[in-house]
């Protein structure tokens, strides 16, 4: 077991900083095109965070044009650029995929002072 | 054609270079001894005897280390021949490492599957399930056992029994890293067996590049 989370250790990111659902993350992710590589800005709400060590992954949740998206990323995955929080939410569940069915206001999420 | 013999260590992720998520079986591979070569003048075949991990010597015979012995190490607990190689190549006592293998070199990977006592044959035989309500009395049972004209039934019939625990080999999975330092062998997609268990890893014989 040591040997296999030695091979997964040297895969890991150290500057992941630390967020939890409800935050609202802007993930710059890296876009190939053709040769150029561009950076793409993805902002939204973390609605859930699973798994642990190199298999974690989360997912954000924003509302493009109308139209609920979800972006799941793998969190020490190399196609990120950086994570940034811009805001820490106030929730009371791990998993808040109550906010799919909620839209305008209601989707609001408190912030932490 | 080459081999290694090695240990199934469990499963984990890689990234690869475009950041996708590659699933990986970590097997600790060698270092592996060449205990003898069998020779076509001699044994009627040509094939290279490899040795794996180190048996204890209160529990090994002494037939088996005086083999070992030949080779100039101790007894070994998993010991498999490779055929089609050129035995030209090997000598007795010889090591064979993890660097023999490189990232993307196509392996099968043969070991032994975990045991699942009897089991019914829904599990065994991938069999259909019957109605499990509305009345049905049929549910899990083996279903038909063929012809009632034969006033037999013929070998081969699918049945309930013992599942598992039997040689499997993996076709054509790919080397995604070489860790030689550390004798790890990194190898795309899952292998036969329980963690800790022994496996074969050779070059594939039925691929196409």
């Amino acid at each position: 077991m040591n040997l296999l989370q030695e091979v997964a250790r040297e895969q890991l990111r150290t500057d992941i900083p630390s967020f939890r659902p409800g935050d609202t993350l802007r993930v710059h992710v890296k876009v190939r095109e053709g040769q150029r590589e561009r950076i793409q800005v993805f902002e939204g709400v973390v609605i859930r965070r699973r798994g642990s060590a190199i298999s974690a992954t989360y997912t954000v949740r924003k509302i493009s044009y109308g139209v609920g998206v979800e972006r799941t990323f793998p969190l020490h995955s190399p196609k990120v650029e950086k994570i940034e929080v811009m805001r820490r939410g106030k929730v009371r569940r791990a998993k808040l995929y109550y906010l799919r069915g909620l839209s305008g206001k209601a989707a609001r999420i408190k912030e932490i002072r | 054609m080459k081999g290694i013999l090695g240990r199934k260590l469990g499963m984990t992720q890689v990234f690869s270079e475009d950041g996708i998520v590659i699933p990986v079986t970590v097997i600790e591979a060698g270092p592996c001894t060449v205990l003898q070569i069998k020779q076509s003048e001699i044994d009627g075949y040509e094939a290279v005897q490899i040795g794996f991990a180190d048996k204890k010597p209160s529990r090994s015979t002494k037939a088996e280390q005086g083999h070992a012995q030949k080779a100039n190490t101790a007894a070994k607990r998993y010991i498999r021949e490779l055929r089609g190689v050129d035995v030209q190549q090997y000598e007795i006592g010889q090591q064979i490492k993890a660097d023999v293998f490189e990232p993307g070199e196509i392996v099968d990977v043969i070991g032994v599957s975990k045991g699942k006592g009897t089991a019914g044959p829904i599990k065994r035989h991938n069999q259909a399930r019957g109605p499990m309500a509305h009345g049905s009395k049929y549910h899990r049972g083996v279903g038909s056992l063929g012809s009632i004209a034969a006033n037999r039934v013929f070998k081969g019939q699918t049945m309930a029994g013992r599942m598992g625990h039997e040689k499997v080999t993996v076709q054509n999975l790919e080397i995604v890293k070489v860790d030689a330092d550390r004798n790890l062998l990194l190898v795309k997609g899952s292998v036969p067996g329980p963690k800790n268990s022994f496996v074969t890893i050779r070059t594939a014989t039925k691929s196409n590049s």
